[in-house]
């Protein structure tokens, strides 16, 4: 239990020092209106990092979480404005799609991370296909939810809340997440006591195919249009918000509001080095510093605590 | 001697089964019943086929002929009549803690409170097994030592869950747990069998057996050897059971005379130049680790003194074959130095020293170009030790070289290793086979990590091996 909230104060502690340094060099961001610009695209890649963590749960990698969170948002652009039943029909398929890859990758013993770099090209040449060029429209009601002014906080933040707490209730409390936990710790006892590891990775994939659908919808309605290339880099995002909230690749050790917290700790390090007039040509490599920087306090943490 | 299967009383009833791996008969026709209330010690030597049987009667594996049915629970399934087993490998989920890890053997166990009933039954059950074990259910798994983590698995295993535990099969439980706790739990067995349960104990420590059993089992070969209650048994009986009545090929060796000693680690293990030594003792105790130690030290640390070993693997998908590369290329790896010509390898001579070891080896292919996965697996390990003898390292360090040779091959290869021997090399050759040890000149024993015995000349007999691998004293 103490480790869990070991694992949780790190993540919490490099936000709030980076929100302290934002708020410093901008003290006008330190409002409603500043709050909500600065997490506003955080929302979509709080999802994207939850759909990547319960791949990282059950001890696998998505690199192809860019180029569906794309796709999706292609598809909320056209389809599900233009033919809302229609657009709900593929939503569901890629969910199911999802699932099924989990399915193939443990039954046939597969490398995750193969499969899902291969799949990150049919994901790619899918979105070309339905949006040759950047365009589209968001559905009323997407752009509706996403702008919505909550009184008292803002709705980036409260949609994080939102989505931590409902996974924290999915993944740490229920019995089913706790099983799905299991898989990634120990896949042979939890075979041994029954359970069919293949359903159980499906979900698994299920469930990440659900979260990336909820990021790529989130971004077509803050964005109001898609592009086939619009999330490229929320693979790699979403893999540094799991492990900058305390998840580790193996092992089933992950932590949904760790995760959240670490998407919008990536987030408002964007913003920060604007703040700080870095030139945008720099803000990747800066962005890699920042991360490099709060994974070497956590060695540091770590070690300690197993000296202890 | 051994009950009729038709026992309508018994919770778990083998009708001749039977388990085949190719053509290895690991479990070679056992007929069995578990009545309640029996506690049942299992026994015998490395590959006696213990855990086949454990596998066959938890379900895991289906037997390749004959039956096993549940007539007491009329079930058809082992978990559906309620058989649980507790491995000898942790088998937890490290990442959760003690109450979820019960969540993920206790299917049934659902509601918005499932958390607090978990915690409530491991507690329950940690309670009743291990007494004053302080263990905190809400610990996660990693937190806690090997023993407390034994502890908790063997908790739920007897915890009820679903329904009560009718057979509950413990594969050395006591490994990793200090005395006070193993006695806790050999009690608890007892009382647990008294209330009508039923226990299969597998255990070396044979002092437990003694404590616990009512009935023994002794295992060998796929066999069941003797099957008696535990009070017709002697400590010496049971050994005598367990091992050849007169071992095969027993050809002791001719006191030699060896040269320097030339290797000598801390936990005192010691080789002299010509000498064979051999590793023996159960499995998992030690041996391979102090092998790999000594040989890692020899040749991978960077402080080396350049004591030169070469290494045979018994794992030979893991650390022997090269798989891409064909038999020549994995037989000349340990050897490009000495045939390159400035850093270029000449294929001339690594052809031919490839072709003589061949010849001297008998390694059975057209060409010797041949991928080395068109060989047999007898084949490929001949193929590891051209690779090895074929380097002129003085010591030659076997990790249980054996593994899947067929006894034409080891002939061969006993032959050549003490023709080596004679020249000069030294081997250190850990074995789980005893007719394997019974080539060696000096045998070490190795017990929990350390050396129990040491044996020499006619005192190498597969009992004397047994006693010391065993722990004879009382638990």
């Amino acid at each position: 239990m103490t480790r869990d909230i070991y694992r949780l104060m790190l993540p919490v502690v490099s936000l709030a020092v980076l929100l302290a340094a934002t708020f410093w060099l901008q003290p006008r961001a330190m409002s409603y209106f500043g709050l909500n610009l600065l997490f506003n695209l955080a929302v979509p890649i709080a999802l994207a990092t939850i759909a990547q963590m319960m791949i990282i749960m059950v001890n696998d990698i998505d690199l192809s979480l860019g180029a569906f969170v794309s796709l999706v948002a292609c598809v909320a652009a056209t389809f599900l404005t233009d033919a809302p039943l229609t657009g709900m029909l593929i939503l569901l398929a890629l969910v199911l799609a999802y699932a099924a890859l989990g399915a193939v990758i443990h039954a046939l013993d597969l490398p995750a991370i193969v499969v899902t770099l291969g799949m990150s090209f049919v994901w790619g040449g899918l979105a070309l296909t339905i949006l040759p060029s950047p365009g589209g429209t968001s559905p009323d009601w997407l752009r509706m939810l996403m702008t919505l002014k909550p009184p008292s906080v803002p709705m980036a933040v409260a949609a994080s809340i939102l989505i931590a707490v409902v996974t924290h209730l999915l993944i740490v409390r229920s019995g089913i997440g706790t099983v799905l936990r299991g898989v990634g710790g120990n896949a042979r006892s939890v075979q041994r006591a029954g359970w069919s590891v293949l359903r159980l990775k499906a979900l698994a994939y299920g469930l990440a195919g659900l979260f990336g659908v909820l990021a790529g919808m989130a971004l077509v309605g803050l964005t109001t249009s898609a592009d086939a290339n619009i999330a490229l880099r929320y693979t790699l995002l979403s893999i540094a918000g799991v492990i900058l909230g305390g998840g580790e690749f193996t092992g089933g050790r992950v932590s949904p509001a760790g995760a959240v917290i670490g998407a919008l700790t990536l987030t408002l390090a964007a913003s920060f080095l604007n703040f700080l007039r870095l030139s945008p040509d720099w803000q990747i490599g800066a962005q890699g510093a920042v991360l490099i920087l709060v994974l070497a306090a956590r060695l540091l943490f770590t070690r300690r605590s197993a000296r202890a | 001697m051994t009950q009729p299967a038709s026992d309508a009383t018994a919770i778990v009833a083998l009708t001749d089964a039977a388990k085949h791996f190719g053509p290895v008969r690991a479990l070679d026709g056992v007929t069995l019943s578990i009545r309640p209330g029996d506690c049942l010690g299992l026994v015998g030597h490395n590959g006696a086929g213990k855990s086949t049987l454990v596998n066959v009667i938890n379900g895991t594996l289906p037997p390749s002929a004959g039956r096993i049915d549940f007539p007491l629970s009329g079930a058809t399934a082992a978990a559906a009549a309620c058989v649980r087993s507790i491995f000898q490998e942790l088998s937890l989920c490290p990442n959760l803690t003690v109450a979820e890890n019960l969540r993920i053997a206790h299917r049934g166990l659902g509601g918005l409170n499932w958390r607090r009933a978990a915690r409530q039954q491991v507690r329950e059950a940690l309670d009743m097994v291990f007494p004053g074990h302080r263990i905190d259910a809400d610990a996660t798994v990693d937190t806690l030592s090997i023993a407390e983590r034994q502890m908790a698995e063997i908790a739920i295993g007897f915890a009820p869950r679903d329904a009560a535990a009718s057979l509950v099969i413990l594969d050395e439980p006591t490994s990793s747990l200090d005395a006070a706790i193993a006695q806790q739990l050999l009690d608890y067995v007892r009382r647990f069998c008294a209330a009508g349960g039923a226990v299969i104990f597998i255990s070396h420590m044979l002092g437990e057996i003694f404590d616990v059993a009512s009935r023994i089992l002794v295992m060998k070969d796929g066999k069941v050897v003797a099957e008696r209650p535990a009070t017709e048994f002697t400590r010496q009986g049971l050994v005598d059971a367990m091992g050849h009545v007169a071992p095969e090929g027993a050809a002791v060796q001719a006191a030699r005379a060896f040269g320097p000693q030339i290797v000598a680690t801390p936990e005192g293990l010691t080789a002299c130049r010509g000498e064979i030594v051999g590793l023996s003792g159960l499995a998992g105790h030690g041996q391979a680790e102090a092998l790999a130690r000594l040989y890692l030290g020899a040749t991978s640390s960077w402080r080396s003194a350049g004591g030169r070993m070469v290494f045979v693997a018994g794992d030979r998908g893991r650390d022997g074959i090269f798989p891409l590369w064909s038999i020549l290329r994995n037989a000349s790896v340990s050897i490009l130095p000495r045939i390159a010509r400035r850093a270029i390898v000449d294929p001339a001579k690594e052809g031919h020293i490839a072709a003589d070891w061949q010849r001297r080896i008998g390694i059975r292919t057209a060409d010797l170009s041949n991928p080395i996965l068109s060989l047999s697996g007898g084949n490929q390990q001949k193929v590891l030790f051209a690779r090895a003898l074929a380097s002129d390292a003085p010591v030659v360090v076997m990790d249980d070289p054996m593994r899947g040779v067929d006894v034409g091959t080891k002939q061969d290869v006993y032959a050549m290793i003490r023709s080596e021997a004679a020249k000069g090399r030294t081997f250190l050759w850990y074995s789980t086979e005893t007719e394997e040890v019974c080539q060696c000149d000096r045998v070490v024993v190795f017990r929990n990590g350390r050396i129990s015995a040491e044996l020499t000349g006619a005192d190498i007999t597969e009992e004397r091996i047994l006693q010391a691998s065993f722990q004879m004293e009382e638990a």
